[in-house]
C-alpha cells in the first residue's frame, strides 16, 4: 500500500487533488481512498489531505501516519507545520517552491522534488495572482516523482475533475510534470 | 458505473437509485454535502422529486412524516444534534408506522464542541422505534439505502431506518463504489404502496388520542413488525447478493469469528480495520476475530448468542458511551447472553470518541488484551481505551 500526505492551505485544492489522485489510480485498476483531515475550514488555514493506493481492497480506516510520500503546496508550510513527520525512509517529498534543494535542508535521506507550481498556476490563470490554484500543477509534478499514475490517466481525470478551466488545469499538470526537478 | 466517491455522495445516489419522491432536510456538518449532492440532482431534473427546505430538522422530520403518509418515498439526512433535535418526530415517524429512510452521519454531541465521528447521536435514539443500520464502507451505505426501503415498506413492517456512516470516516472519505443502474434497483424495490394514504380533499384524523384500553396493542404492534423485520433483514441481504452481487452478513457480519479465542464486536468503521488486524494476528498463529454488527435495531440476538459460542472472549468496542453503564452495545449484548448457558468473559472498551483514531495498532493491542482474559473472565468490565489528558479537566 501507497500512502500519501498533502499538505495545502484552505483555498489551494489540496482536497480536491487528493480525491483526485485517488480517482487517477482508480482508473488505472487500483484500489483506492482519499480523505481530508477536517480541521476549521478557512482560506489559508493549514489543511491536511491524504490518498492511499493498493493492488487489493482498502479496508484501513484510519489515518495515515508513515505516508510514503509527503506533498506541500505552500512553501510557508515548511516552518509552519512539521511536514517530514512519520515520512518513511526512503519516503519522498514534493515541495511547490522556486528555491534550490541546497537551501531547503531537507534531510538527505528523503528523495526530495521541487517545482514552481505557483509559477504555472498563475501563467494559465488559476485562481487569482494573490491566491492561485496550484493543486493541478502539483500533481502533474507528484506523477512525475513518483511514477505512480500516468501524466495522461492524471491529465484525464483533472479534466473529469475541474469545474470550469478544464484545459488550462490540464496543461498546468503537463507543464509541472515537463519541469520538476527531482532530487534523487 | 464504477465510481470514486464519498460516503456522503454514495448517501445521496442511494436516494437518487431509490427513487425517494420527497426530500426534506436542514444542512448540518458533517451531513451538508448529501443533502448539496440531492438538491443537485433535484434542480438538475436527474431526480423526480421535491425537494423541501426548511428552519430545522424538527420540520424535517414532520414534513417527512407528512409526505410518507400521503404515499410519497422520502428520505432526509442529519447528524449529531440535527438528530437530537429530531427525536419528537423520530417516535411519531414509527408510531404513524411512516417508513422513512433517514441517512445520519454519526458525530459526536457537545459540549465540547466536536464534529467528529462518535455514535452518541444514534445510540441516544435506540429506543424511538427506528431500525438502526451501521455501515463500514461507502457502498455498504448506498446499498443499505435500497435495502431499508425495501424491508421497511413492507406492509406489515411499515417502520422507518436511520442508515449510519462514521463522520468523515466514511461521509468525507472517497473510495471506490459501484452505483447501480435505476432499472436494476426497480427490479429489486418495488414503489411504495402503503396500505392508506392521507389524500388532500378527503379529511381523516390521524394520531389522535387513543384511550388506555388501546394504546398498548398500538406499540405492540411497533414491537412485532421490528420482530418480524429482523428475519426479513436476513432475507433481503440474501436477495440483494443475488440481484446485485453483493451482501453484508445480515445483521451481524462473522469474520473469522468460528473457533476465536477472542473477538472483538463492534460496528461501523472500526471493524474494516480490525478485519486487516485479523489477518496480520492470524498469521502471527493467534485465533482472532470480527464481529461488525451490521444492525443495531432490532436487536441481534440470535446472532450475538451464536457468537457467544464461536468465541472464547469477547470485548465490545463501543464508540459511544451511556453514561452511568457502559458501552451501550456491550450493555445490550451482555443482556442477550444473560439467559443461555456457556458465556464467555466480556468487556465493554470505550473508543474512538469524538472522532479519536482507531488504529490497527489499538486494536491489536485490544485483541491481546482479550486473549489475556480468555478463560479468567474479564475483570475490569468497562475500560476507557487511551484516556490522555485528564489533569486539569
Amino acid at each position: 500500500m501507497i500512502e500519501i500526505r498533502f499538505h495545502g492551505r484552505g483555498g489551494q485544492g489540496a482536497v480536491v487533488a487528493s480525491n483526485i489522485l485517488a480517482d487517477a489510480a482508480f482508473q488505472e485498476g487500483k484500489s483506492v481512498a482519499s480523505f481530508p483531515f477536517f480541521g476549521v475550514e478557512r482560506r489559508g488555514a493549514p489543511v491536511t489531505a491524504y490518498t492511499r493506493i493498493d493492488d487489493r481492497p482498502i479496508r484501513i480506516k484510519s489515518s495515515i501516519y508513515k505516508p510514503n510520500y509527503v506533498i506541500v503546496m505552500d512553501q510557508t508550510l515548511l516552518k509552519a507545520v512539521d511536514v517530514l513527520a512519520g515520512l518513511k525512509d526512503d519516503g519522498a517529498i514534493l515541495v511547490n517552491t522556486q528555491r534550490k534543494h541546497e537551501e531547503m535542508g531537507i534531510d538527505s535521506r528523503f528523495k526530495l522534488a521541487t517545482v514552481n507550481a505557483t509559477g504555472i498556476a498563475i501563467k494559465h490563470k488559476l485562481g487569482s495572482r494573490e491566491a492561485p490554484i496550484v493543486n493541478s500543477a502539483v500533481l502533474g509534478a507528484f506523477a512525475k516523482v513518483s511514477g505512480l499514475v500516468k501524466i495522461d490517466t492524471l491529465v484525464t481525470a483533472i479534466i473529469a475533475a475541474a469545474p470550469s478551466k478544464k484545459e488550462e488545469n490540464a496543461l498546468a499538470a503537463k507543464d509541472a510534470y515537463a519541469e520538476t526537478v527531482v532530487r534523487q | 458505473m464504477r465510481k470514486v466517491i464519498t460516503g456522503n455522495s454514495a448517501s445521496a445516489y442511494g436516494a437518487k437509485v431509490s427513487r425517494a419522491e420527497v426530500i426534506a432536510a436542514y444542512p448540518i456538518t458533517p451531513q451538508t454535502s448529501i443533502v448539496e449532492k440531492i438538491a443537485d440532482f433535484v434542480a438538475n431534473k436527474e431526480m423526480d422529486a421535491k425537494f423541501i427546505k426548511v428552519e430545522s430538522e424538527h420540520s424535517a422530520m414532520a414534513a417527512c412524516i407528512s409526505a410518507s403518509m400521503a404515499g410519497a418515498r422520502t428520505y432526509t439526512a442529519t447528524s449529531s444534534h440535527g438528530l437530537l433535535l429530531m427525536h419528537e418526530m423520530l417516535i411519531w415517524a414509527s408510531g404513524s408506522r411512516a417508513p422513512v429512510v433517514m441517512s445520519n452521519v454519526n458525530r459526536a454531541n457537545g459540549p465540547p464542541w466536536s464534529v467528529w465521528a462518535d455514535q452518541h447521536d444514534t445510540m441516544a435514539q435506540r429506543d424511538t422505534g427506528w431500525m438502526q443500520f451501521y455501515c463500514e464502507s461507502n457502498q455498504e451505505v448506498l446499498d443499505t439505502i435500497i435495502q431499508a426501503y425495501r424491508v421497511g415498506e413492507q406492509r406489515d413492517i411499515m417502520t422507518p431506518s436511520i442508515i449510519i456512516e462514521d463522520a468523515f470516516v466514511l461521509s468525507h472519505t472517497a473510495e471506490p463504489v459501484d452505483i447501480p443502474d435505476i432499472g436494476v434497483v426497480d427490479k429489486f424495490l418495488p414503489p411504495f404502496d402503503p396500505p392508506s394514504k392521507v389524500i388532500p380533499g378527503e379529511p381523516y384524523g390521524y394520531g389522535s388520542l387513543v384511550m388506555p384500553d388501546l394504546y398498548m396493542d398500538f406499540r405492540y404492534k411497533i414491537a412485532e413488525s421490528m420482530d418480524l423485520a429482523r428475519d426479513r433483514l436476513r432475507q433481503v441481504d440474501r436477495d440483494f447478493q443475488k440481484h446485485f452481487g453483493r451482501s453484508y452478513g445480515g445483521l451481524v457480519e462473522f469474520y473469522e469469528c468460528e473457533g476465536a479465542d477472542a473477538v472483538i464486536l463492534t460496528a461501523g468503521t472500526a471493524a474494516s480495520t480490525a478485519k486487516d488486524v485479523v489477518d496480520k494476528m492470524r498469521r502471527e498463529g493467534k485465533k482472532v476475530g470480527v464481529a461488525r454488527m451490521r444492525v443495531f435495531r432490532p436487536f441481534p440476538y440470535e446472532e450475538v448468542r451464536k457468537l457467544a459460542k464461536m468465541a472464547g472472549a469477547i470485548g465490545v468496542l463501543d464508540r459511544s458511551y451511556c453514561f452511568g453503564y457502559a458501552g451501550p452495545i456491550a450493555c445490550e449484548v451482555m443482556g442477550a447472553l444473560y439467559n443461555i448457558s456457556d458465556r464467555p468473559p466480556i468487556r465493554s472498551y470505550i473508543a474512538g470518541l469524538g472522532g479519536r483514531d482507531i488504529t490497527p495498532e489499538v486494536l491489536e493491542r485490544l485483541f491481546d488484551e482479550i486473549l489475556a482474559f480468555k478463560g479468567k473472565g474479564s475483570g475490569e468490565e468497562v475500560k476507557w481505551v487511551d484516556l490522555k489528558g485528564l489533569e486539569g479537566l
